[in-house]
């Protein structure tokens, strides 16, 4: 008797728990503005074969250097103009959109590995564990994170993978500070303490109860170190030593723009502007993730 | 506050040890230092040649404690490419980087203090929307990018300051614009969240309801607390500034220690490379240990239980 009544009184809670969430998604206009922009770029990325026709590699030196289409010389078939090698801006802009990303997810994941499982055993276990990560932690901290970002890239071989290897290794402090705080304040909470009671072992502990609770700080980490990643590879890359040409990256075609920076300021213009718009469109949905979920984070 | 002082040094040094023998590492890490010095053309006699000059043929260990005796006395040995003491390259080329770096962060401070107050007293409103709104656009934008578009508008098209270089006053100019917007938006945030918090504390209701002016309350009464947070961060863009203006020096062509960093490891001139992560790192160390002691000296809560 009580089981068919107290059904539908538990479930009346959280649908409209989730309505009340789904409605503060859409009224949070950060989520809406930078969600919205991220989607459009993905999307582009994506589908970049079928939004263009243009080969991103293939050179055409006959064609060099023409402007995009609200200069004068402009062609129709180069909507964007070509580059220093004659190549398609508008196919590079679009096919550099996927290694921004790229190098964005893979680093976040990277990184998001190491810094939760270390903030998770910080937290949970306390003690020398605590000691030990926390003194790791503050040890990253105090590295100068692009000088040796760069060392390591260019000791490692400029290539896309150790770029993503070396970022992942370097930028999961946040992960680890954010995750070990909230760790701490959930180590003795009854569900913890219950789980351990009733024999679970701490790794399950650890992943099965207290790392679901997390979901919402960590969303919002990730963000940010999305959006940093990106940073630190349009820099690398701008600086020679991180993705190699020609692939086409935002940092690159900067840096390669930068010899015809007096005649054709467009070719910097463009690919930074870009980096603009998807790095706010990722600070965006980070923030509007932050005030959603409650004030996890610093 | 000795127990504090005493407790904290004993973690910077360590985490000093512990930066030192990671930079020292990282020569070892992707390998054979002595091939990549010896470089693409380099045969294997010649590997060998370098690798009994440089010592690498003693054990790790050895090695390390060979070095990190000699950096204590300020011998850092000697750059491949320059065939100089690397003290003595640093030396000539860190008091550019230091300058710009001071310089950038007073001028981030200056804007971002302000800002940060005007923007709380009046949450949500015109003010704290724009300042919000400069904050997350100088988060988005590639500092060296800025730097070139700022060069092409101020530099080519208007003439108004020197496209590279820091012969004259001018030249700092951009270069300290850029570094300061990059460090600015961090510090704006966390003195208007220091000063939002403080605002609504009943000892600043009382300060207002004895009738001192606003600004007399903000200056003496809410600043005084909010500013904690800000100490540590400071500290925290200094040191970023320092390490930042790697890529900011060679946009502008600033010949300092950024530069020489870069230049060193595309000329893997692993020596000048392995001091400079050094000493940058120990900066860092330095200023958070300060921050910490004198956020400690400030608020008797941080120095924990005992006294």
């Amino acid at each position: 008797m009580s089981a068919t009544e107290e059904s539908p009184m538990e479930e009346a809670p959280t649908r409209s728990r989730r309505a009340r969430v789904i409605r503060r998604i859409l009224r949070n206009s950060g989520i809406i503005v930078g969600g919205g922009l991220l989607l459009v770029i993905v999307l582009a990325a994506i589908f970049a074969p079928l939004i263009t026709s243009a080969d991103p590699y293939a050179q055409d030196l006959s064609a060099r250097l023409l402007p995009p289409f609200w200069m004068d010389r402009s062609v129709p078939e180069h909507l964007l103009g070509t580059d220093h090698l004659g190549r398609d801006y508008f196919a590079r802009l679009l096919y550099g959109a996927r290694v921004s990303l790229g190098v964005g997810l893979g680093v976040v994941v990277a990184a998001g590995a190491i810094g939760i499982t270390l903030g998770l055993f910080a937290g949970y276990f306390g003690g020398w564990v605590d000691m030990v990560i926390s003194f790791i932690i503050t040890t990253r901290l105090s590295l100068p994170i692009v000088l040796v970002a760069l060392a390591a890239v260019a000791l490692g071989g400029a290539s896309l993978q150790t770029l993503v290897l070396v970022l992942g290794l370097l930028l999961w402090d946040r992960f680890a500070v954010v995750t070990r705080a909230a760790t701490q304040s959930l180590a003795n909470r009854e569900f913890v303490v219950g789980a351990r009671a009733v024999g679970r072992s701490s790794i399950g502990v650890l992943f099965g109860e207290i790392l679901p609770n997390l979901r919402g700080a960590v969303i919002v980490v990730a963000t940010l170190e999305v959006a940093n990643a990106i940073l630190l590879e349009a820099a690398l890359s701008f600086l020679g030593l991180g993705v190699r040409p020609p692939m086409p990256s935002w940092g690159l075609m900067i840096a390669e723009g930068r010899e015809n920076i007096l005649f054709d300021p467009w070719l910097i213009a463009l690919p930074g502007s870009l980096l603009c718009v998807l790095v706010l469109a990722v600070n965006l949905l980070g923030d509007g993730l932050r005030d959603i979920t409650g004030p996890v984070t610093r | 506050m000795v127990a504090f002082a005493l407790r904290r040094l004993v973690v910077a040094v360590m985490v000093a040890l512990a930066v030192s023998a990671l930079s020292f590492g990282l020569m070892f890490m992707t390998g054979d230092p002595a091939i990549a010095i010896a470089g693409s053309g380099g045969t294997a006699a010649d590997a060998e040649a370098i690798r009994i000059a440089y010592g690498f043929d003693r054990p790790i260990i050895v090695q390390y404690a060979d070095w990190v005796t000699r950096a204590l006395s300020g011998d850092f040995g000697r750059s491949i490419y320059f065939n100089l003491p690397v003290t003595e390259i640093i030396v000539s080329r860190i008091p550019i980087t230091l300058k710009l770096g001071t310089l950038s962060f007073l001028v981030a401070l200056a804007v971002a203090v302000p800002l940060g107050i005007l923007a709380a007293m009046r949450p949500n409103g015109l003010v704290d929307r724009l300042a919000l709104g400069f904050a997350v656009l100088g988060q988005a934008i590639p500092s060296f990018w800025l730097g070139l578009m700022l060069i092409v508008v101020f530099g080519v098209w208007y003439g108004l300051v020197p496209i590279s270089g820091t012969q004259t006053w001018r030249g700092f100019i951009l270069p300290v614009v850029v570094l300061s917007y990059y460090a600015m938006p961090a510090m704006m945030r966390v003195t208007r969240s220091g000063m939002i918090d403080v605002l609504s504390a009943d000892y600043v209701r009382t300060a207002r309801a004895k009738g001192l002016p606003e600004w007399i309350v903000i200056a003496r009464h809410a600043l005084r607390n909010a500013v904690l947070p800000l100490i540590s961060l400071s500290a925290v863009q200094l040191g970023v500034l320092l390490s930042g203006s790697i890529v900011i020096e060679s946009v502008f062509a600033i010949n300092g220690m950024g530069r020489l960093a870069w230049e060193s490891l595309l000329r893997s001139d692993l020596p000048v490379v392995q001091a400079i992560i050094l000493i940058l790192s120990l900066i860092y160390v330095v200023l958070t240990t300060v921050s910490d002691l004198i956020n400690a000296m400030l608020d008797p809560r941080i120095r924990g239980g005992r006294a």
